[in-house]
């Protein structure tokens, strides 16, 4: 069993710049912040080392971060211009019986963040989930499409916080 | 934008002149609700099958964020309506973990005696179909009788007897009606020897015990890296239940066994040992039940709701063990009465997952019999 510290301080170790920083102090639990792109890495890494063997991917889920700029429309509504996106991973060990908080972070207007579904397979509909209503794009995802909204919704992705209802949906008025 | 239906690399599927593609459901009576399977075959043997969910998505995690905090406890009671005591339960919990705030001794125990009463509930629900899915009717009639008294005592303590808006952040909504302990014990006496009528009836009849035994075998190892958890990961053989191994509420003051398939028919991790975890699940849980009765504090249930909630800027994952498995929250706050992004962790959506690996290379009529023995709830998987 080891603490956030102690996990931070060995992967800091083995990946450098990949491994951004550990926020502690946040109620009511600490997390890492890691390099998107680096994520499968670390995440392999956390799997199969001995002494961490994080076997299990509890949760992950996007969120919309909301920090970029708003932009006011014509129609009263606004877009977010710029800002991130980011993917929250809750790990534990069914073994070791600690557990982890990993959150990478990616631009708004090109988010990309490898996936990890091939390490965990229960991230696979997970990421599906993510990328349906956040619209977050998982490299090297082995199946990467729409899972709760319809394959045909064109909409865009609706828990962005600028979301908007769209007037119609094939043909038909929503709400109807 | 299009969306192909495959295009992975893994799953690709080798293309046969034989092949066949059948679609089982949206409206299929043994699917639990509105869910489509897409089956490859060949022959009567699957290859591959596919679900396709999200037929009932109602975005509940969107509406979330449209809603004060309490506002949110109603909306968590429609996700897995069979079980929504425990929806609730998980919702408290995670919300007062966010607040920093202790409830009263009285309002964790009739908690964990609700939860407690719907894990027998909900469990009925699953064996009751289960059975009546592969073709045995008379134990879906029992349970339904047995789950319809608990119903009863729900209706008596909150006035519902599906969605009960019951459990609220730091406490509860009403005290218990003064007969609760009573007529729950009196529950408890009659429904033990009705565990033994479920077994002598389905548990160990020979036409079940031939349907469910080795088929849908789960490795554990498969099982923990797709994240499976509740009574299907306790079928595979492990003792892994978050009410000893991550406790919460006052669970660590009872004493109670975990359940774990042992492969008595068959191989540890199969259908049976799925069915066999949940009805001695449901002993557990009168186990449970009955101290807590025992122990039953006095106190004001309503004394530690905050009259206005508005968390810290922060966040938390919290997770109950729910009838189907970790039901988690995953809540953060911006500091508003809001919360700025609620994530449910369902377990049936997670279990779903499974699905393609359980049933490739058995026959089509084993389907029935392993989708039973996931026991989804369709408005969880969705949400």
């Amino acid at each position: 069993m080891k603490t956030a510290e102690e996990i931070f301080k060995i992967l800091k170790d083995k990946f450098g710049d990949a491994v951004i920083e550990l926020k502690t102090g946040v109620p009511v639990e600490s997390y890492m912040t890691v390099d998107p792109l680096k994520i499968d890495e670390v995440c392999l890494f956390l799997r199969d080392e001995p002494e961490l063997k994080f076997d299990n991917c509890m949760n992950l889920s996007g969120v919309d971060d909301a920090n970029g700029k708003k932009e006011a429309q014509p129609d009263g509504t606004s877009n977010i211009v710029g800002g991130t996106l980011s993917v929250v991973y809750h790990l534990e060990s069914v073994y070791l019986k600690h557990k982890l908080t990993l959150k990478v972070s990616t631009p708004r207007d090109n988010p990309q963040v490898k996936s990890v579904a091939e390490i965990w397979r229960s991230a696979d509909w997970n990421e599906r989930e993510a990328y349906d209503l956040f619209g977050i794009n998982f490299i090297n995802h082995p199946d990467l499409r729409r899972i709760l909204m319809p394959y045909d919704w064109e909409a865009g992705y609706p828990l962005r916080k600028d979301y908007k209802n769209p007037e119609f949906y094939q043909g038909m008025k929503v709400p109807y | 934008m299009s969306f192909e239906t495959n295009k992975s690399i893994e799953y690709k599927p080798v293309v046969k002149t034989e092949h066949m593609v059948l679609n089982m459901g949206p409206q299929h009576p043994s699917t639990h609700g509105v869910l489509r399977l897409e089956l490859e075959l060949e022959g009567e043997i699957i290859t591959r099958v596919i679900p396709h969910i999200g037929y009932l998505h109602r975005c509940f995690e969107k509406h979330a964020e449209a809603m004060t905090y309490p506002q949110v406890v109603p909306y968590t009671d429609r996700m897995d309506y069979l079980a929504s005591m425990g929806n609730e339960f998980g919702y408290a919990v995670a919300v007062e973990r966010l607040l920093g705030i202790q409830v009263p001794e009285r309002v964790e125990y009739i908690r964990v005696i609700m939860a407690e009463l719907q894990r027998i509930a909900s469990h009925l629900v699953a064996l009751g179909t289960y059975g009546a899915d592969i073709g045995a009717m008379t134990p879906f009639l029992f349970c339904f009788r047995d789950r319809e008294m608990i119903l009863s005592l729900f209706e008596m303590t909150c006035g519902a007897r599906l969605l009960y808006n019951y459990i609220w952040v730091g406490g509860l909504s009403h005290d218990l009606h003064p007969d609760f302990v009573r007529k729950t014990r009196d529950f408890c006496t009659y429904f033990k020897p009705k565990i033994k009528e479920l077994n002598d009836l389905l548990t160990y009849n020979k036409i079940f015990i031939e349907r469910t035994a080795n088929v849908g075998v789960l490795p554990l190892d498969t099982a923990i890296n797709f994240g499976i958890s509740g009574p299907m990961l306790r079928g595979s053989g492990l003792k892994w239940d978050l009410r000893k191994d991550d406790p919460y509420s006052v669970y660590h003051k009872f004493d109670f066994n975990i359940p774990v398939g042992e492969g008595k028919v068959g191989t540890v991790g199969d259908c049976w040992d799925r069915y066999w975890v949940r009805v001695l699940e449901m002993e557990e849980s009168l186990k449970i039940i009955e101290q807590a009765l025992d122990q039953l504090p006095e106190g004001d249930v309503t004394s530690a709701i905050p009259k206005r909630i508005k968390p810290p800027i922060g966040q938390v994952y919290a997770r109950v063990e729910n009838p189907r498995g970790e039901l988690g929250y995953f809540i953060m706050s911006d500091g508003n009465v809001n919360p700025f992004r609620v994530k449910v962790r369902a377990p049936s959506f997670v279990n779903l997952g499974v699905m393609d690996v359980l049933c490739r290379g058995h026959m089509v009529a084993d389907i029935i019999a392993i989708l039973g023995s996931v026991d989804i709830v369709l408005g969880e998987v969705d949400r």
